[in-house]
């Protein structure tokens, strides 16, 4: 049989249907069965759905921009598992909507910075990296201790029910007590809860 | 690592798989057609009155890679994990390699770890090649909050110098790095009211003989009394059970000025070395406690 590319060439719909499909195929191979793998939707043993100061301390990540310099993705090398501890799994990501895993690392990777420093050390840091690491590049984040923003503890139980609407299974009581448990806390202790308990499911080097 | 939940996944990537090979295949095989000799034959569309295109072959070079390809793809779906969860040949899984990678690196470093192990602590701290090992896993692990020449910060213990918060023993330094240690002081602001703050401040200055004003240090030596010396001592030599800082000698975790004493008698201090003894295993944390005894005792020299 000969091929003749007029058809393509002429034809708008069957160019359009060909290309979606063609590239469609990578994703359909090695996207799509992830959902429906145990090992990428089962949580491990001891991920828990962030609470609420963890969940807000998780949005001013994201706000700083910290995933653009910092990794969550501990890749299973001994040059690196000496260094932050056991290879990152699937499973650990389970509730996370989006996943922080980055793709650069100017600064160390943080997915097992849980428990590794005191509360004390992440507050000096995160307001002036300098006055722990000299040789620090990072900016200071100074304006992080003060209230937790009004708007960001209005949207608290929106953002709990659209996580809960994709898998995070949020109780209603724990969606109604939301607000109330952000009263009180700064932005910067909020982002150090959600740092202190990254990575904390698995504790072993290997 | 594939565990889908049901086979019908398995099936679905290989077939997907197999089906877009066969497709390629396909395409390359009724496109193999040889240049013929004479004139070179044109498609029939015509663009813009009088555009043409030449329907040449496909380049020898550019097809026979693209074959190349495609045999490479099949043969690795043979030797390597793709196909759905068929394992390939090989056997080969990420974690494997990198339990292979670990085990070699084991092989060569675990009898060294052995060796000193054996040894007693203060033997490993008299080890220089102890101490460059000792060096290099504390630059990893501890200089983020002790400094990268193990002299501290504000707030963050300086680990060169002879003072010790927790207990300056093998196995007190050992117990620390394994299990952490965590140290409050409340805050005395309720109790002492600022001018009580800054009479107590005063009177600590006095204890390790800094310029001070000695009516108020005077006045401060009852408030200490009263309420200090439960963790400070009578003599405010610390107390290494509860953490509670030796306020005699001339070493301060948080600095010795009138206002920062101030601050810290008000507020109270909260200070958490954190545990590394599962984070490192034992051996890593053996040769990091002969670092910091080692560091210690350069200095005492």
């Amino acid at each position: 049989m000969k091929l003749n590319n007029e058809i393509v060439e002429k034809s708008v719909p069957w160019l359009v249907v060909l290309t979606l499909l063609v590239i469609s195929v990578g994703g359909l191979v090695e996207i799509v069965p992830l959902f429906f793998q145990h090992s990428t939707t089962q949580p491990v043993e001891g991920v828990k759905p962030y609470d609420p100061v963890r969940l807000t301390g998780r949005d001013i990540y994201i706000r700083e921009g910290c995933y653009l310099c910092h990794s969550q993705m501990i890749r299973p090398f001994r040059a690196e598992t000496e260094r932050y501890g056991h290879y990152s799994v699937a499973g650990e990501f389970v509730y996370d909507h989006p996943f922080q895993w980055g793709s650069k690392r100017t600064g160390p990777d943080l997915a097992r910075v849980g428990g590794r420093y005191s509360d004390n050390w992440h507050r000096v840091h995160l307001l002036n990296p300098r006055d722990v690491v000299p040789e620090s590049n990072m900016p200071a984040f100074g304006w992080l201790d003060r209230p937790i923003l009004d708007h960001d503890r209005n949207s608290i139980q929106a953002k709990m029910r659209a996580l809960r609407a994709v898998g995070v299974p949020y109780t209603d009581a724990e969606i109604a007590d939301a607000p109330k448990a952000l009263e009180g806390h700064t932005e910067i202790d909020a982002l150090i809860a959600y740092l202190q308990g990254l990575g904390t499911a698995i504790k072993t080097t290997r | 690592m594939s565990d889908f939940v049901s086979d019908t996944w398995h099936y679905y990537v290989m077939g997907l798989v197999i089906l877009s090979l066969l497709f390629c295949v396909w395409i390359l095989a009724s496109n193999m057609t040889r240049r013929v000799k004479g004139p070179v034959t044109l498609h029939s569309h015509i663009w813009d009155e009088d555009l043409q295109e030449y329907n040449n072959p496909l380049p020898r070079w550019w097809m026979w890679l693209f074959w190349l390809a495609l045999i490479f793809g099949a043969v690795y779906f043979v030797l390597y994990p793709g196909l759905g969860r068929f394992p390939g040949k090989f056997g080969w899984t990420a974690v494997n390699q990198y339990s292979a990678e670990v085990a070699a690196e084991d092989a060569v470093v675990r009898p060294i770890y052995e060796k000193y192990m054996k040894q007693d602590l203060l033997a490993v701290a008299a080890e220089p090649e102890a101490q460059a090992m000792g060096q290099r896993l504390f630059l990893t692990y501890c200089a983020q909050c002790h400094g990268s020449d193990a002299r501290g910060a504000k707030g963050f213990p300086n680990l060169a110098d002879n003072d010790w918060l927790h207990g300056g023993s093998p196995e007190a330094v050992k117990t620390t790095i394994t299990h952490g240690r965590i140290a409050a002081m409340p805050p005395f602001g309720p109790v002492l009211g600022a001018e009580g703050a800054k009479d107590v401040a005063n009177y600590v200055r006095s204890l390790s003989g800094l310029a001070h004003d000695s009516l108020r240090a005077q006045r401060g030596r009852e408030a200490f009394a009263a309420n200090c010396v439960v963790c400070h001592g009578p003599e405010g030599k610390g107390n290494v059970e509860l953490g509670a800082p030796n306020l005699t000698d001339k070493i301060w975790l948080w600095g010795s000025s009138e206002a920062t004493i101030i601050e810290t008698a008000t507020h109270g201090r909260m200070n958490q070395m954190p545990a590394f003894g599962e984070r490192l295993g034992e051996e890593k944390v053996y040769l990091l406690a002969a670092y910091v005894l080692g560091l210690s005792h350069a200095q005492a020299k």
